[in-house]
């Protein structure tokens, strides 16, 4: 069985993003760029399956702009077998990307599509199911753990106040939640090596998908900061206040 | 314009978040919702005022609301309405963006103000930034964050309800079990309160004070990362920057500084109480509620307050 | 930990650090012999990603290195235009007349105000292109030395445990093995420092004395931005035992470089490098520049400031140090990027003859030094830093005056340092505090809210990266004669004195490191050793650092 894992390059996880002065997004430039944490744990999921057998290949796709091609190197150093890089504008919209990975799937016919559960820049969160959807495949997302057996996959599912089971039958579409493993390091044996492994390159019109996109931004803002309430002098004022003027308890 | 609100439940009731999508899409114009469950939570669904039809699909395959059987049942009602809105919870966020997609329709998450009919503000960079978009789509397909609505009541309305029946839908899924976590405390990420120390809880016996409160308030535990660091707690309890992430409606911090790194993983709470001896610490900046006093005088006192 | 099995690789050099020193020599090496292998790595999650600079670069050695610089988009875009020299009071500034007379080596014609951290990546690309092997995230932790010659270096185990075992996502470094290995560590290298005391190559040579640096980046109003100003400032707020001063360049698109250096010869416990920046900005001259702005990053370095006396022997048995790594930081310029890439371009060269001749050592490059213009622009500026030390910073500014006008750097007599940097400070109880403001949140700020912009981290299950030598000497020293100047100096509030009044010990909060080194030096008992942390860990500046 083939592992597919789209990659995304997002603003690393460690840089606090800043809004440009204009208002007309979040200013990237110089900035330090990694793979999406989430998509991390999803290369980690497939590599580990490859190596204890359940899959035979794990390729690695990042729909997105031709610097993308480190990312895929990355992934590639943490175990990935080959990648393939659909140049595009940057930063896609979920749609556009699930339509271009729709095509992918139907070229490499992968028996499972492991992605992270949501990119930590546009935090949309919906690139899986809607690949899932257009494929009429069925969906585990917010994975915290993945089995395979006889042709499915069982997967436990991060929901609100719990975890719930469900059994997909194959090919299928996992989602990776934070729990579900704790990825290794690239090492540097493994980044050299890594440099020769196969990176094929294609454009996005190339494979006839519509990457309009439908959503325009107005304006991007700092979220207006919290300010000072009061002080409350006794114990009994607190508590009055939480109840009667909050309502939190 | 109508709105279509997909209404999440959990044990037989309407969850609080779904209530909250109602009021956002009351915004939007009228509002339709959809149960997939129990009569039972229909009914509920339909004392919800503003409500002005209940659709109840009673088909066993959406009982426990999987995303592959629920998208198809959504397209297909898709045609009468505008808005599709559900709570940005974990049902929603499964289900709306698998339904958009077949609808070719880019969803619109974590929605926390609506601009106009096709103009939503949303967090992105998690909440670094917040972005207004436009949809150029003919159907705006949405979830919202309950803490931005507030939830509409649960009575006092009285709307019709529809029986819809079970759509064909590729049967790839199967539910198999479902563990709702019982424990004691609640989850520090998803608590509904949290009670957190910091370095002034000076040690890991006196971090127990916070243990009654904690009981009593239902809360979870957490802490900051010099407790961590001090040995005080494990650190699983770090809220911050490099702890988890939490939002809860009541953020109670006690001997804890304030420092940016711990802002950054609790500032979105609703309401923020801080107990802390130094006047001048910046978590007070922060605070709905702040009190200039000794934790270990002020904790015992709010134990016994809370049981009046 | 048992010693792992590693992995090794083979290369003709090996470079520790992606400054402009160790990217320099990478070029050359691969425009003299496109055959060679060469490897560079660097701590940082990136190129660029430690690179605290000013920055006011002279062009001349980058020039040499790549001729079409400018055609090929080298990131120096702001031309300085204007420069001043405040001498500044509580209130008032005086300005330096003639300042290209007095002071000659502040005049800055010709000169680019630069993000060096940018010029460093615009490098990186250069030395790519040319086939040069670049490992950002992996930290050089140990110096391979087999029969007295250094034969590589071995990069940082990942994945180690706070206690030291092996955790689930072990890694081993990896042996990366050279015929000649160039250490461009930057002022203060870890591994520097083991191969100097392996060959005592300090020997003979000054105490190295050094400075420590901080430094924003702000964002100002469009019509208060003047790219090309330069504004230098010394006096107040430092008493005039104490080497320093603040800088302010307006550059790049709104942006404002500002920053301090102080000699870490000060004398005074309490004194607090990071506050002293912070208040600094409140003095009129610097004030009206910034009010409006907004504060986008934060950072902070140690640079070398010994000069010509303190520069060690350069080169031992399979290899040689460049850059920072060595001294060979133009003073009262404040400037080394220059002087850092030369240093490299020369160590290049001298190992391309080495290795044809198959030469252990590239001894060469000493020679070539003093025949290069670094010699003669070194030797000119030796003694005004000492002099500063000598006579204050009154005195210290007319010698320079003098040194520059009648003697023109040619002194016929050179002033020493006699005192390593951890020697100086004075106890607690013989040194006064110095009054510093509350931060107001708009102009000045706290360390941690500081720490916050300079986007530093270090996963947190792993040792300690700063480790004292011996812990019991902390109580005793630290405490009891200097009450923890590591709680002033560090930048980054590495360093708590906790439970101050029951049970004083330190807390170490190495997550918070931006890896300036300045523990390293100035720590009176010299129990403080800085090692390199996980790679990839510490700081992440961004564009205009
Ligand atoms: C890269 C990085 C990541 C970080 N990540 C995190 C993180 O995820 N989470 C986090 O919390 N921190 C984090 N920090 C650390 C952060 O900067 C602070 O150091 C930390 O939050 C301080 O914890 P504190 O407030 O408990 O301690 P302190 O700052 O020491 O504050 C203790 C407070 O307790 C008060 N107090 C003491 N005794 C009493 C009493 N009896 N009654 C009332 N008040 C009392 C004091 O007045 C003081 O305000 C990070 C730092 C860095 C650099
Ligand atoms: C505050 C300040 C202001 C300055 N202003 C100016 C100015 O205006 N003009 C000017 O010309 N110069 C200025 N300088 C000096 C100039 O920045 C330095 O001289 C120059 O950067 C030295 O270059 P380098 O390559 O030797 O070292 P660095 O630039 O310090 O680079 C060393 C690199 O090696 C890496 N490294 C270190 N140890 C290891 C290891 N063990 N393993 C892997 N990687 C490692 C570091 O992370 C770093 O990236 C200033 C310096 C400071 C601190
Ligand atoms: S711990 Fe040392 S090296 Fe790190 S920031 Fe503080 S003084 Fe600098």
């Amino acid at each position: 069985m083939k592992i597919l894992v789209p990659v995304k390059r997002v603003v690393d996880y460690n840089i606090k993003p800043r809004v440009k002065a204009d208002g007309s997004g979040v200013d990237t430039t110089g900035v330090k760029m990694s793979m999406n944490p989430f998509d991390e744990i999803a290369v980690e999921e497939a590599v580990r399956l490859r190596e204890k057998g359940a899959a035979s290949e794990v390729v690695v796709v990042s729909v997105g702009v031709q610097k993308a091609q480190d990312t895929l190197r990355t992934a590639m150093a943490m175990g990935a077998d080959r990648a393939i890089l659909v140049l595009s504008e940057e930063s896609p919209e979920p749609l556009a990307v699930a339509k271009v990975l729709r095509k992918l799937v139907e070229k490499e016919e992968p028996g499972l599509v492991i992605l992270g559960k949501q990119a930590i820049d546009d935090d949309m969160n919906a690139t899986g199911q809607m690949l899932a959807g257009l494929l009429g495949w069925g969906q585990g997302t917010f994975a915290s753990k993945v089995e395979i057996a006889d042709g499915h996959a069982r997967v436990s599912r991060e929901i609100d106040g719990g975890t719930e089971e469900v059994s997909l039958t194959l090919p299928a579409i996992i989602t990776a939640d934070l729990r579900l493993n704790e990825p290794r390091y690239a090492s540097l044996p493994n980044i050299m090596k890594a440099k020769k492994k196969p990176l094929e390159t294609i454009e996005a019109a190339e494979l006839g998908v519509d990457m309009k996109p439908r959503l325009s931004v107005v304006s991007v803002a700092e979220p207006s900061e919290r300010k000072a309430g009061i002080k409350v002098g006794s114990v009994g004022e607190l508590v009055e206040k939480l109840r009667n003027e909050a309502k939190v308890i | 314009m109508t709105a279509l609100v997909l209404l999440d439940h959990e044990e037989g009731q309407i969850r609080k978040a779904a209530l909250s999508a109602v009021t956002a899409a009351a915004q939007l114009g009228d509002v339709h919702v959809l149960v997939a469950g129990d009569a039972s939570i229909a009914q509920a669904a339909a004392a919800v005022p503003g409500v002005a039809k209940v659709l109840h699909a009673a088909d066993a395959r959406y009982a426990h609301e999987l995303a592959e059987p629920l998208a198809a049942l959504i397209v297909s009602l898709a045609g009468q309405y505008d808005h599709i809105v559900a709570a940005a919870g974990a049902t929603g966020k499964n289900v709306l963006p698998r339904a958009a997609a077949l609808l070719d329709v880019q969803p619109i998450p974590d929605v926390i103000r609506i601009v106009d009919a096709e103009t939503f503000v949303r967090p992105i960079y998690a909440g670094n930034a917040l972005a207004t978009v436009k949809s150029s789509d003919a159907k705006k397909v949405l979830t919202v964050r309950n803490a931005a609505f507030d939830a509409a009541a649960s009575t006092g309305g009285n709307a019709p309800i529809e029986a819809v029946d079970a759509v064909d839908a590729p049967a790839v899924s199967k539910f198999e079990t479902v563990q709702l976590s019982d424990s004691e405390r609640p989850d520090l990420e998803t608590a509904r309160v949290v009670v957190s120390g910091g370095r002034g809880m000076q040690s890991e016996e006196k971090f127990h004070t916070l243990d009654p409160l904690a009981d009593a308030l239902g809360a979870a535990i957490g802490a900051s990362r010099a407790a961590v660091d001090s040995g005080f707690v494990p650190n699983e309890y770090q809220v911050g920057q490099t702890g988890k992430i939490v939002a809860p409606e009541l953020y109670m911090a006690f001997g804890i500084s304030g420092a940016i790194q711990h802002l950054a993983g609790m500032k979105d709470s609703r309401v923020i109480v801080a107990i802390n001896k130094d006047p001048e610490a910046p978590i007070f900046q922060v605070a709905d509620y702040g009190m200039e006093a000794d934790l270990f005088e002020v904790v015992p006192q709010l134990v016994e307050e809370l049981k009046k | 930990m048992s010693e792992p099995v590693r992995e090794s690789m083979e290369f003709d050099v090996v470079i520790v650090g992606g400054g402009p020193a160790g990217l320099a020599a990478a070029i050359r090496l691969r425009q003299l012999s496109p055959d060679l292998s060469v490897c560079l790595i660097e701590k940082g999650s990136e190129i660029g990603a430690h690179i605290v600079s000013g920055a006011v670069i002279e062009p001349r050695a980058l020039a040499e290195l790549i001729p079409d610089w400018k055609e090929r988009g080298a990131p120096l875009n702001t031309p300085v235009t204007s420069e001043d020299m405040l001498y500044l009071t509580e209130t008032g500034s005086l300005r330096v007349p003639l300042l290209d007379k007095v002071m000659p080596h502040m005049a800055n014609h010709g000169n680019y105000i630069v993000s060096l951290g940018e010029v460093c990546r615009w490098l990186a690309t250069q030395a790519e292109e040319l086939g040069v092997e670049i490992y950002p995230g992996f930290a050089g932790a140990d110096v391979i030395i087999e029969r007295n010659r250094v034969v590589g270096v071995v990069t940082g185990d990942m994945g180690v445990t706070k206690e030291g075992t092996p955790g689930p996502n072990y890694q081993p470094g990896m042996e990366l093995r050279a015929r000649y290995t160039l250490f461009a560590e930057g002022c203060r290298g870890s591994l520097t420092k083991q191969v100097m005391a392996h060959y005592d190559l300090r020997k003979d040579v000054d105490p190295q004395t050094y400075g420590l640096g901080i430094k924003e980046v702000w964002e100002i109003p469009a019509e208060k931005h003047r790219p090309g100003l330069v504004q230098h400032s010394f006096g107040w707020p430092l008493d005039d035992s104490t080497y320093g001063g603040a800088w302010l360049y307006h550059f790049g698109e709104n942006l404002v470089s500002y920053g301090f250096v102080v000699g870490l010869d000060y004398a005074n416990t309490w004194l607090s490098p990071f506050e002293e920046m912070q208040r600094i900005k409140l003095h009129p001259a610097f004030r009206q520049h910034l009010e409006g702005g907004r504060r986008i990053s934060y950072g902070a370095r140690a640079l070398s400031e010994g000069g010509l006396q303190a520069i060690p022997r350069l080169t031992f048995p399979g290899g040689a140090l460049i850059g920072d790594s060595a001294g060979f930081l133009n003073v009262p310029k404040i400037k080394g990027t220059h002087t850092a890439m030369k240093s490299g371009m020369l160590a290049a060269e001298s190992v391309v003859e080495a290795m044809k001749t198959d030469r252990v050592e590239p001894g060469a490059f000493t020679e070539k030094v003093r025949r290069s213009w670094l010699w003669p622009e070194l030797r000119s500026a030796r003694n005004i830093r000492p002099a500063f030390a000598h006579f204050g910073a009154k005195g210290g500014a007319v010698y320079a005056a003098i040194d520059a006008m009648l003697l023109r750097g040619r002194a016929p007599w050179t002033l020493h340092f006699k005192h390593e940097d951890s020697d100086t400070l004075k106890p607690a109880s013989l040194s006064e505090k110095p009054f510093y403001p509350k931060p107001d949140g708009k102009l000045t700020f706290d360390r941690l809210s500081s720490v916050f912009l300079s986007a530093t981290n270090h996963e947190e299950d792993q040792p300690v990266h700063l480790r004292l030598r011996n812990p019991s000497l902390w109580k005793p020293v630290n405490w009891d004669v200097f009450r923890a100047p590591e709680s002033r100096y560090c930048p980054a509030g590495v360093y708590e004195a906790a439970d101050e009044a029951t049970n004083p010990h330190l807390q170490i909060n190495a997550q918070n490191c931006v890896h300036c080194k300045t523990c390293d030096i100035k720590d009176p008992a010299q129990n403080i050793d800085w090692t390199t942390p996980e790679g990839g860990g510490g700081p992440n500046y961004p564009a205009g650092m």
